[in-house]
């Protein structure tokens, strides 16, 4: 197969990007995305055309969380509940424009070419993101028993990969699908709620504070997560954050 | 020359490690906030050692090479972790957790590790309970379990196929609260190239940031290696793109002992390679044998048309399927460990039935989705099949997987004592970094055990003991001659690597290495194939020092230069898996040695001779490196020949 690839470059936080066009031939269909940019960067430097195309990526099988590309105006590209990783060249037909940004969010600033800064998302999950167990001294696993359906529920939450995707699909781009689907995972389970009231002010605050922008329902977010979280995430936040402004002890 | 000091506590098996916590070295919380730790890595074993060290009130710094610790390659591990809870009452304890350990790593592990690890196995899952990992449960709300390779009991717990992101979640989670704190400080896109000793004592790392090319300098009291294995030096394997052994490879070169690296674990539930330009291998979970039967045609011609695309599976008719791992091992069937599954499928693709492109075997569902329904498998393995579908376009839910073995993870690692201190003072080594638990071979659901182990719930104990006498030691400023000096390494092999301006890219190179490794030092090793493969690996390096092209420089985001800086210490760290593998005159676990197998093709063991652990000292360069035994003694348990039949 053949591509024209149109990939964004820029040399650094503080350069002035812009678009490269490349030619590509000979692909395999049954090549990755990634690995297309593997065989592209080779041509590069072996061609001495240009320096390699710098793009975020390690595990390859779609969990880590590290890749994102914005492909063809979609996070991910074309395909439904994968991330860039796992997209084939197959669903591409031959002699395809693709084009490849990075993630564009104020929250996410550009380090080099499709590499972003998503530090955002840890300060956040710094907030609260957690139930505060230090190692040792806790009950019994089978101590406090778990209705199966909220147990998968939160479990459905916990699938989130912090990649971003939803970040880059809201035009506000807004955290609240990242944010409330770890929200909703401790919400969910008995172990959670000791800090349940704190956590969603707390988290919250961080997010309005690095910078993401507020969420007006269109759920641009939802169709885009790799791992199809859903949005009835940001209703249950929602309903935890009133919740806790209307009945916490705490100031 | 130096002597292996294994520093196991004495006593009996059951005792030693209620013993040796009860009479280990405490510091007081004030002294505490005066000791640095470094902890090197965020994975399992990385986070929750920093998590817990930091939660005692030590000063913890940790490390990791991505943009968050949340990265870790522990996040891919699919089916689950081992624990000795005996919830199913299916006649399960620590002995029995501890007994299949040692049995499945082929009597090549350390009794006293390895019983420590059976021990504090059930702590582990309460802990990621309390922190809100969401285990999969039954309608009773009660938590679910099911089997694994090599044991004959439900001790498995998991969180769909994804159990490693979320322990890994859990961990990262803890981590965080304690970088909220203050008691750990978080340095992400930087990785390790050397480590600073003073005066025969670990104090410090240096550091290259990968966005900037800036080297720094860290102290630490003590330093704390969790950066996991070494499996891409055969370049495809199921490890992350970025996963390397450089961190523990110049640990390696400053004195801390290398210990069994020709134990390499083949995974055998992989996609099989399609193609040159491929850049990993992806893992399907052996949690897939619990319900997926393997099998190839019991006719070669079969086979054959399969392979020519004339014939599908579901043209072969029930009698002429060969389940051949049900058939050579009726009690443990298609739940054998992965080094006997891994052979036996390389055995009957070598025979010519085979199929894909010969280099491949069916597992299949088939059997599964009659006995319990769509849906059922669907919620037990639905993320796997999606996973599956679109990397290969096939539907598993209608034809059977097509799976073939691949390197997935190393038992082998740098050599600790009972501590997980190194030869190297104020050196710990923790996750599968180190080698102390699997011997010779790992069972699934025990690395993410182990690394948990080791973080959670060892380290904060031994590095206690070890910083018990450091109090009196005051933080030693980074301006010292020994950190100018491996500071001056580290840039002075940076401008070696760039100054070369060859013609082969890193890819190509380490592409030559890792056809090296899985031909001569992979599945099947000789004797005569191992003698080859050194020189080949040393022309490779030299190649390598005088034909890499790396462009751009040093001070930039420049991964080409990443690559190659890991490269050049995975060659190095290629040959000495070839050597241990042209020493080890047995075959055992992972370690297939052709010469030695029974008339029924199992591995031969050698336990007259070679019952030890095998760590390497570094003698300088292109010097050779001498290789110390640690003999391991089994007082507790009958060693036997491994018998899954």
């Amino acid at each position: 197969m053949d591509f024209t690839l149109k990939i964004w470059r820029q040399e650094n936080a503080q350069a002035k990007g812009h678009f490269e066009t490349y030619k590509l031939t000979g692909i395999s269909p049954d090549c990755s995305f990634l690995e297309m940019l593997d065989i592209l960067n080779e041509t590069l430097i072996n061609d001495n055309i240009a320096h390699p195309v710098v793009f975020d990526n390690d595990c390859r099988e779609g969990i880590c969380g590290m890749c994102g590309l914005y492909i063809n105006g979609r996070p991910h590209g074309p395909d439904d509940g994968v991330t860039t990783c796992q997209l084939h060249m197959r669903r591409f037909k031959d002699g395809d424009t693709i084009t490849i940004e990075p993630w564009r969010a104020k929250a996410f600033p550009i380090i080099k070419d499709l590499v972003v800064d998503r530090s955002a998302f840890d300060k956040i999950i710094q907030e609260g993101g957690y139930i505060s167990a230090t190692t040792g001294g806790v009950p019994d696993a089978n101590a406090i028993p778990i209705p199966k359906q909220d147990a998968d529920e939160a479990m459905d939450a916990a699938s989130c990969i912090g990649c971003g995707a939803c970040v880059a699909a809201c035009k506000n781009a807004s955290a609240m699908l990242f944010v409330s689907a770890k929200v909703s995972q401790f919400a969910l389970l008995p172990q959670g709620k000791p800090e349940a009231k704190r956590r969603v002010v707390k988290m919250i605050k961080k997010m309005d504070e690095l910078g993401f922008g507020g969420c007006t329902n269109t759920y641009a977010c939802e169709a885009e997560c790799p791992k199809s979280i859903k949005k009835t995430n940001i209703a249950r936040m929602n309903r935890e954050f009133i919740c806790s402004k209307c009945t916490s002890n705490e100031q | 020359m130096a002597t292996l000091n294994s520093k196991i506590p004495e006593g009996p098996l059951a005792e030693k490690w209620t013993k040796y916590k009860a009479s280990q070295k405490l510091v007081n919380p004030a002294n505490k906030r005066k000791l640095d730790v470094i902890i090197v890595g965020t994975g399992l074993a990385g986070a929750s050692a920093a998590a817990s060290l930091g939660a005692l009130g030590f000063n913890v710094k940790v490390f990791c090479i991505q943009d968050s610790p949340r990265r870790a390659h522990s996040i891919a591990a699919q089916g689950g972790i081992n624990a000795a809870k005996k919830y199913p009452n299916d006649g399960d304890s620590i002995g029995r957790l501890f007994y299949d350990t040692i049995k499945g790593g082929d009597y090549r592990a350390r009794e006293a590790n390895v019983h420590r690890l059976a021990e504090v196995s059930n702590n582990i899952i309460d802990q990621c309970v309390a922190q809100g990992v969401p285990f999969a449960r039954e309608y009773s709300g009660y938590l679910a379990n099911r089997s694994f390779g090599g044991a004959q009991v439900s001790r498995t717990f998991y969180a769909k196929g994804q159990t490693g992101q979320q322990l890994l979640l859990g961990a990262y989670s803890a981590l965080s609260q304690q970088v909220k704190a203050g008691t750990v400080k978080l340095y992400t896109r930087k990785e390790m190239e050397n480590l600073v000793v003073i005066d025969g004592k670990a104090r410090g790392i240096i550091t290259r940031d990968v966005r900037t090319g800036e080297i720094e300098r860290w102290f630490g009291h003590c330093v704390v290696l969790a950066t996991g294995g070494y499996g891409n030096v055969y370049y495809l394997s199921t490890n992350a793109m970025n996963s390397n052994g450089s961190a523990a490879w110049q640990c390696y070169k400053k004195g801390a002992f290398f210990a069994n690296p020709c134990y390499v674990q083949i995974h055998p539930t992989c996609i099989p390679v399609h193609g040159d330009y491929q850049s990993k291998l992806t893992l399907m979970s052996e949690s897939l044998r619990n319900d997926g039967r393997i099998w190839v045609p019991k006719k070669k011609e079969d086979a054959e048309a399969i392979r020519a695309g004339k014939k599908t599976a579901n043209d072969i008719a029930e009698e002429d399927r060969d389940y051949y791992l049900e058939r050579r091992y009726p009690a443990f069937g298609n739940l054998v460990p992965r080094d006997i599954a891994s052979r036996a499928a390389k055995e009957r693709c070598d025979a010519g039935y085979g199929v894909g492109t010969g280099k491949a075997v069916f597992l299949d569902f088939k059997e599964a989705i009659n006995r319990l329904g769509k849906d059922k498998v669907a919620e037990r393995y639905g993320n796997l099949f999606q996973m599956y579908q679109k990397i290969t376009d096939d539907n598993p839910y209608e034809t059977p997987m097509m799976i073939y073995p691949a390197v997935h993870y190393t038992m082998g690692g740098i050599w600790v004592d009972y501590e997980l201190q190194t030869t190297i003072p104020g050196l710990f080594a923790a996750g599968e970094a180190n080698f102390s638990d699997h011997g010779a071979n790992r069972l699934g659901a025990s690395a993410l055990m182990q690394g948990l182990a080791d973080g959670y719930f060892v380290l904060p104990y031994t590095i206690q003991n070890y910083l018990s006498a450091e109090i009196y030691n005051d933080r030693i400023p980074t301006t010292t001659p020994e950190f100018d000096s491996a500071e001056k390494e580290v840039k002075e092999r940076i401008q070696k690597i760039l100054d070369v301006k060859g013609k082969k890219t890193v890819d190509t190179l380490q592409k030559e290495l890792g056809h090296i490794m899985w031909d001569y030092v992979g599945m099947g090793r000789t004797k005569e194939g191992l003698e080859q493969a050194i020189p080949m690996i040393q022309a490779l390096k030299k190649e390598f020092w005088s034909n890499v092209r790396v462009d751009e420089g040093n001070e930039c985001m420049n991964p080409e230069l990443e690559k190659a800086l890991r490269l050049a210490d995975h060659i190095e760290l290629a040959e000495l898996i070839a050597r241990d593998a042209l020493q080890r005159e047995e075959s055992c676990g992972g370690h297939f040695r052709e010469e030695h197998q029974t008339e029924e093709g199992e591995a031969k063991r050698d336990d007259q001779n070679f019952m030890f652990v095998g760590a390497w000292q570094y003698k300088g360069e292109n010097e050779t490196p001498e290789m110390h035994k640690e003999d391991l003694n089994y007082e507790f348990i009958k060693v036997q020949q491994r018998n899954y039949k």
